[in-house]
């Protein structure tokens, strides 16, 4: 299925581009994803652990799964803090 | 009324923000705004350059909104962040709650805008006299 990754900030710096979409197998999970990203860019690695994660819009956990046509993007650490709840 | 929520590249107008939150009801207005600062952490800022992920943006600033006017009981909210390239002494973020007592006004601005620090996917990078980088918390 077709997974649209949109990149932000520090993150669309280091993998050069704004977004791409990727396909994955039925019943991925974002984890699923994060790992296949590591894999093609291991250069993220120190971003992607300080990255959150949302899925349409809203924050989930890593387990969640994904669903065709999901807009998911890694939302690298904001000024604020980011969200209490995952600190 | 309808919360108003602005993201925007254009400099911030107060006065029609203030125009937008006020109605005969209001007792108090309180503003909060944010501006970019010369410095940081030690470092020479010279400007600052806001990215933001729009449609989550403002979803995130709707239920921020949503759940002060529950807590606060407050019905006039306007919250306007601004993105792209910014210049000393500009506002970044303009957040206007008026109510009927200022009690409510000043709690309700002060969570809205620690919350929109923590939660709002909005991305801040210093460009100083050294180098450029973009902020953590």
């Amino acid at each position: 299925m077709n997974i649209h990754i949109r990149y932000f900030a520090s993150l669309r710096e280091a993998v050069g581009r704004n977004e791409e979409t990727i396909i994955v197998p039925e019943g991925a999970s974002v984890a699923t994803v994060r790992e296949q990203l590591l894999t093609r860019y291991p250069r993220l690695q120190t971003i992607m652990a300080r990255a959150i994660n949302a899925v349409n819009h809203r924050y989930v956990s890593a387990e969640t799964t994904l669903h065709e046509n999901d807009e998911l993007v890694f939302v690298p650490p904001m000024g604020g803090g980011g969200p209490s709840w995952n600190q | 009324m309808e919360p108003v929520i602005q993201l925007t590249r254009e400099p911030l107008d107060r006065e029609a923000l203030v125009a937008a939150v006020s109605h005969p009801s209001i007792g108090g207005i309180v503003v909060f705004e944010g501006v970019v600062r010369d410095n940081a952490r030690g470092k020479q800022v010279r400007y600052l350059e806001y990215e933001v992920y729009e449609e989550m943006a403002r979803q995130q600033i709707r239920e921020i909104i949503a759940q002060a006017e529950q807590r606060w009981g407050i019905e006039h909210v306007a919250v306007a962040h601004r993105f792209g390239r910014l210049e000393i002494g500009e506002a970044s973020v303009i957040i206007v709650v008026a109510s009927p007592h200022r009690s409510e006004a000043f709690e309700a601005c002060r969570y809205i805008i620690d919350t929109l620090k923590t939660t709002v996917p909005i991305w801040k990078k210093e460009v100083a006299t050294t180098g450029e980088e973009w902020v953590e918390g």
